[in-house]
């Protein structure tokens, strides 16, 4: 086993504002492996996407990454190397790593590209920030990353603007930005949720189809738990700030232990419809960083909520069977 | 089945066109039209729910807004309770707008932020000269808790509730009037997974309280089905197929339902079906294609489809327009389930043959 493309251990991402201090991240800590697709789900507000900015130190003020460790392991060609921490990588090393080894993608692509600039200049722009090549050659780099994407009709898509695009012809855009210098990692920030089931489809595909050519790992983040299914090789589930359960996909889908995963999944209608009583709830709603419970966050809204114990001290992580991890001291697997 | 269904439907819809116009250059000269709705036809039976579904742009939120004339229908009929609402008017279209009404997607949006929630529910009273001032709180203090909220809302602002409960809002607004039927378009769209389960928990409670009607619009497949009896599928301003919930899910018969079930990622442990990937984009009403509108995308598409719109096609209350679904009901003389198989098996082998699709396993191999 080699060491992991890259390990967050810790992490705290909190925002100073007049209404105190909101820590959005407290205690992160993911690895994603050379290769893999690791899912980061949870709904809004929970710090799924701020995880993903603080990646990247992109945490607009007045957020601050306060403390944890974020470890980028070398290059393919110079594995056995150490680690780089991203979060204390002076800014100019770091403008290299981001678009260079690591590219990302957003979910409103509309918002990402900037709209007076054509599709061949943005991505040749990717290409020349970090490449020592002409403009030429980064055109020409250009078309070849429109055909990775199977954009239809590159040659004349190269000159048009993103307007003239559909929302997944864009979103294909901005895959190819995020390619443009072949990188370890992609980060994926709900690159599907603006877009139609069967343009989604389209997209996911894509995303499975490159990373199986590429060897590039991605991070997904996501609401969505049947994209994560059908997509991911391990699953994190995160609620406010903090990740409750890890595991390969298979097996959380198969055996989700911890209350709010489960709660997660009994919330969506499942096959048969109807028939099968009222759907499940999880009482209450997703508290904001300002009124986070103390203790386990989810024990005001948990079915199996011991008081005072769950709201006395905050759970451990625990690994109740290999590779599969649970922030909740009552559950066990089942088998 | 031998229910009171030889009534009269509340809603019936005939041949519904509602086209937008396109208008360019200085004059504001119309150029052309967007067919956002173009021949849409069902009817919905008192209390029933009929979801409609489809991808943006399809029409499905326009025909919502047509039957409740929040836009103008361009052609064709809309009945409410036998009344014509196209042909009403005035005082007369008032009272049928107020036993219609509707609840939208955004619950930001939809509720006036500078309006007190009291001020929010008793427009509609006050609109339609509903009870004494002393009736009027105890229909909003009713509308209130039968939504899960406490009469306590009534004092405050849109922006001091989440956005379940601001839905829940939305839904007193309309269910303070006492209407009979609700159009929900896309309801649960913007809220989250957890809150989802709630709000649609509310609304199948309510329409069975109530005895309420529903036309249920959304993209999501698998709401539809949980909260619908019958579902019609949309694809570029027409309906392409309609059944039941239980036999369209279970016997899809128009490749664009196909795939469109298909599409949708589904938490199946050892799921690994082959997934139908469409090509291209849904082309833009403004310019639509000719013959079956699906056919530029269809894995199945023929000459006959690029030159003709099928008919529609009926067998027990199962309607699909599909001229290569229509032959295979023939051959399978008029078995639905036997056509379902045999449309799924032609929809694989031409997804094989890479005709207008790409095959994938609908997951990652290996890692």
């Amino acid at each position: 086993m080699t060491a992991p493309l890259l390990e967050i251990r810790d992490l705290v991402t909190a925002f100073h504002t007049p209404a105190g201090r909101l820590p959005a991240v407290d205690g992160v800590s993911l690895t994603i492996d050379r290769g893999r697709t690791l899912g980061l789900v949870g709904e809004s507000g929970c710090g799924k996407s701020v995880t993903a900015m603080s990646i990247l130190r992109l945490v607009a003020a007045p957020g601050v990454i306060e403390s944890g460790r974020i470890l980028l392991g070398p290059p393919r060609d110079a594995v056995g190397a150490a680690a780089t921490d991203l979060v204390t990588l002076p800014e100019p090393r770091l403008r290299e790593i981001r678009g260079g080894r690591i590219g990302m993608i957003f979910q409103e692509p509309m918002t990402s590209l900037n709209p007076v600039f054509t599709v061949g200049d943005q991505i040749a722009e990717a290409v020349l920030l970090h490449r020592p090549v002409g403009r030429a050659a980064a055109r020409a780099r250009a078309l070849e990353l429109l055909r990775l994407v199977r954009l239809a009709d590159p040659e004349r898509r190269l000159d048009e603007y993103p307007h003239q695009l559909s929302g997944g012809m864009r979103q294909r855009v901005m895959i190819a930005i995020a390619l443009a210098c072949d990188p370890d990692l992609v980060v994926a920030d709900e690159p599907t949720t603006a877009l139609d089931v069967t343009i989604q489809a389209q997209i996911l595909e894509l995303l499975a189809e490159l990373r199986r050519r590429l060897g590039t790992a991605i991070l997904l983040i996501t609401h969505d738990l049947g994209v994560v299914a059908e997509t991911c090789d391990d699953v994190a589930v995160m609620y406010a700030g903090r990740i409750v359960e890890q595991a390969p996909a298979a097996r959380l889908f198969a055996n989700p232990l911890h209350p709010y995963t489960i709660g997660l999944l009994g919330a969506r209608p499942g096959r048969g419809g109807r028939a099968a009583g009222p759907l499940r709830t999880i009482p209450g709603m997703v508290p904001p960083p300002q009124l986070f419970p103390s203790g386990c966050r989810f024990h005001p809204r948990c079915g199996v909520a011991r008081l005072p114990d769950c709201a006395a001290a905050v759970p451990a992580f625990l690994e109740v069977e290999p590779g599969h991890f649970v922030r909740c001291p009552f559950t066990r697997p089942s088998t | 089945m031998p229910q009171p269904d030889d009534a009269a439907p509340l809603v019936d819809v005939a041949d519904l066109r509602t086209h937008f116009p396109v208008r360019r250059g200085l004059l504001r000269r119309t150029v052309g039209s967007v067919r956002a709705v173009d021949g849409v036809s069902f009817t919905i039976r008192r209390g029933r729910t009929l979801g409609l579904v489809g991808e943006s742009g399809c029409g499905k939120t326009t025909v919502g807004r047509s039957i409740l004339r929040l836009v103008e229908p361009t052609g064709g009929g809309v009945r409410f309770d036998g009344r014509d609402v196209r042909a009403t008017g005035g005082r007369e279209l008032r009272a049928l707008r107020r036993r219609m009404q509707i609840v939208f997607q955004d619950p930001y949006g939809s509720l006036n932020p500078r309006m007190k929630v009291r001020a929010i529910l008793e427009e509609g009273l006050v609109i339609h000269r509903l009870g004494t001032p002393a009736e009027r709180q105890a229909r909003m203090t009713r509308a209130l808790e039968r939504t899960g909220l406490t009469p306590a809302a009534l004092d405050r602002y849109p922006h001091e509730f989440s956005g379940g409960q601001r839905q829940r809002i939305a839904i007193a607004r309309a269910i303070v009037i006492e209407p009979e039927f609700l159009v929900l378009d896309e309801p649960i769209s913007a809220l989250d997974v957890s809150i989802q389960a709630q709000v649609v928990n509310l609304l199948v409670e309510l329409r069975e309280q109530l005895g309420l009607t529903y036309l249920f619009i959304s993209h999501d497949l698998s709401v539809v089905e949980y909260v619908s009896d019958d579902v019609a599928v949309m694809y570029l301003g027409r309906i392409v197929e309609s059944a039941p919930a239980e036999r369209l899910y279970a016997e899809p018969l128009h490749p664009y339902t196909l795939a469109l079930f298909s599409a949708v990622p589904r938490i199946e442990p050892g799921r690994r079906s082959r997934r139908i990937v469409l090509a291209g984009d849904v082309p833009s009403p403004a310019r639509p294609p000719a013959g079956c509108r699906f056919h530029p995308r269809c894995p199945l598409a023929e000459q006959v489809c690029r030159e003709s719109s099928p008919p529609a096609t009926a067998v027990d209350g199962h309607l699909v327009h599909c001229h290569v679904a229509a032959r295979e009901l023939e051959r399978a003389g008029g078995g639905v389930a036997a056509t379902a198989a045999a449309m799924a098996r032609l929809v694989e082998a031409a997804q094989a043959a890479g005709a207008g699709v790409s095959p994938t396993d609908g997951r990652r191999d290996g890692a």
